[in-house]
């Protein structure tokens, strides 16, 4: 069992002990506390993710085995919690996992699923637009090769 | 007083997230009272029909009801005539309007005098007016306090100036510009005067006569109407003088495959089926601000946005953003340590609604160095309980952060 897999039980374990609303969201922010932060030349136009209420900066690498190594921030400290949980499910998996992995699912079971919607405006939703069309860009040009 | 006008609007009783709503966001758009819920509903239950077409009984009562909508917003804004009260979707549209009919009056070396206080609704057609036309788009600037610099709009404003635009109460901060100075100004180097009304007209007595401005544009729903309808209003002449926008039904007098000669104002500028129900809605919105004293109405809305500013004031790590010599409705602030998106998340958890992000002021932000803001802004319905609640939301989010 992967790294990846273990943090995201962790998280829905985590959620199952939350009964108000406070300790759900003081959870999110201490998980945005404990994301590292992206270098000042990361933190760029190029990899930003425009949203109308706060930014997310999105930087995708290359790890093993065809892996996508994801590094992502935000100005905000709850969009940045919601993006350890975005990480915990997709950071290190192929394009294939990504791209099967439900995360609408994965939000909806954590009562959190407003935050992807369009109303929002927080830059995740488009996030993860971006993150499965680099994954199927990834799929396609394999496939190709 | 507060306590019978709350009465009135039915979506305040409900909760959000399980806590009575606290609704803070009435700059984004304003709650319905019953009265105007049910001049909609009541529209399509009884007479339901298209207007200045048919000859029959529903045809011709709808008809009624929309000009008499017409006539009513005339009188709330002391238009001279009903010609010069134009239907549009809202203030955008009507902003858009005058832009796109301005279009063959303007030439390269023209300028269009806007301020850096508007609302992109406010920019944007200007500037894609002056591209087609190839005049130039310039900007007044602020003070640090949110005001229009005065000495700056002054030193701009210049007999190539043919176009100025100016909101009238500012959306993001609250500030009430003196635009009846700004008018004057402008009409004394000739330009035509626009005034985005969007802000002012739920809570300012309007007077179009006195005020002077050749264009004012307002939407309903900010102020307790329907959505998607609003209202240009013109000076006579120039309306008779611009060209339509917009070509279709309504707007024609006479069509030939060749030709078409053109309905007489307002039609001229309302092409296609109209908002009919948002017509009547808006009417009665108008109806209904009219009943409350206007003496009550402001009082009573002054004294919990000053009441809640203090307050903010006194507060360690809460930033006023913009403290205009005149505020109105609106209050924008930052809190230590978090993030405009933060405080909005965990105040709409405790079930109070205020808006947060640059809203739709870009440029503004911009010279005010901050990304967006978190705003409350206040409407006839606020209470003083929703003062102490969104007192206490700060508060309990900055525990948070």
């Amino acid at each position: 069992m992967t790294e990846g897999i273990t943090e995201l039980d962790a998280i829905r374990e985590s959620f199952e002990f939350f009964d108000a609303w406070e300790d759900k969201y003081r959870f999110v922010i201490d998980l945005g506390k404990d994301l590292p932060s992206l270098p000042d030349h990361q933190r760029v136009e190029d990899n930003l993710v425009r949203g109308c209420q706060s930014q997310v900066w999105l930087v995708v690498g290359d790890g093993p085995d065809g892996s996508l190594q994801l590094s992502i921030d935000s100005d905000a400290h709850i969009v940045r919690g919601l993006i350890a949980i975005v990480l915990a499910a997709f950071d290190g998996r192929t394009p294939e996992d990504i791209l099967g992995f439900d995360i609408e699912a994965l939000f909806a079971e954590l009562d959190l699923l407003s935050h992807l919607s369009q109303t929002r405006g927080n830059g995740l939703r488009a996030m993860v637009a971006r993150i499965r069309s680099v994954a199927e860009a990834r799929l396609a040009s394999s496939d190709r090769g | 007083m507060s306590q019978s006008i709350r009465a009135d609007f039915p979506i305040l009783d409900r909760q959000a997230h399980g806590e009575p709503l606290v609704y803070l966001d009435s700059a984004a758009t304003t709650q319905k009272p019953q009265a105007v819920i049910d001049a909609v509903s009541g529209y399509y239950e009884t007479m339901n029909a298209n207007v200045h077409r048919a000859a029959h009984a529903l045809a011709d009562e709808a008809t009624q009801a929309f000009e008499a909508a017409r006539e009513k917003v005339r009188a709330f804004i002391n238009a001279p005539t009903r010609e010069q009260v134009i239907f549009t979707r809202g203030t955008t549209e009507s902003i858009n309007l005058v832009a796109n009919a301005l279009s063959q009056r303007l030439s390269p070396g023209d300028e269009i005098l806007i301020t850096r206080l508007e609302h992109h609704s406010n920019i944007v057609p200007w500037q894609m007016l002056a591209q087609r036309s190839g005049a130039t788009l310039v900007a007044c600037d602020i003070t640090d306090n949110g005001d229009i610099d005065l000495e700056d709009f002054a030193r701009r404003l210049n007999d190539k100036t043919r176009v100025v635009a100016i909101n009238h109460v500012s959306n993001a901060l609250g500030t009430v510009n003196p635009v009846e100075t700004l008018i004057g100004q402008a009409h004394a180097v000739g330009a035509v005067v626009l005034i985005d009304g969007a802000q002012a007209s739920a809570h300012l007595p309007l007077d179009m006569v006195s005020l002077d401005c050749d264009f004012y544009a307002f939407s309903s729903h900010k102020m307790f109407g329907p959505t998607g309808i609003g209202v240009l209003y013109g000076k006579r002449d120039l309306l008779e003088a611009l060209p339509p926008w917009q070509g279709g039904g309504e707007m024609i007098e006479h069509v030939t495959m060749e030709h078409t000669t053109y309905n007489v104002l307002p039609y001229k500028f309302e092409a296609g089926t109209p908002n009919i129900s948002g017509a009547v809605g808006l009417g009665a919105a108008v109806d209904y601000l009219t009943s409350i004293p206007q003496a009550d109405l402001v009082a009573q809305e002054d004294r919990l946005v000053q009441l809640a500013v203090s307050e903010l004031k006194q507060m360690p790590g809460v930033r006023l953003v913009g403290e205009p010599e005149r505020r109105l409705s609106v209050i924008s602030f930052l809190v230590d340590g978090a993030h405009p998106n933060d405080i909005g998340t965990l105040m709409d958890r405790q079930g109070i609604a205020v808006r947060t992000g640059h809203h739709c002021t870009m440029p503004l932000m911009e010279r005010l160095g901050t990304p967006g803001t978190v705003r409350a802004s206040f409407s006839l319905y606020n209470s003083q309980d929703d003062v102490d609640r969104f007192v206490a939301g700060i508060r309990k989010a900055q525990s948070f952060v």
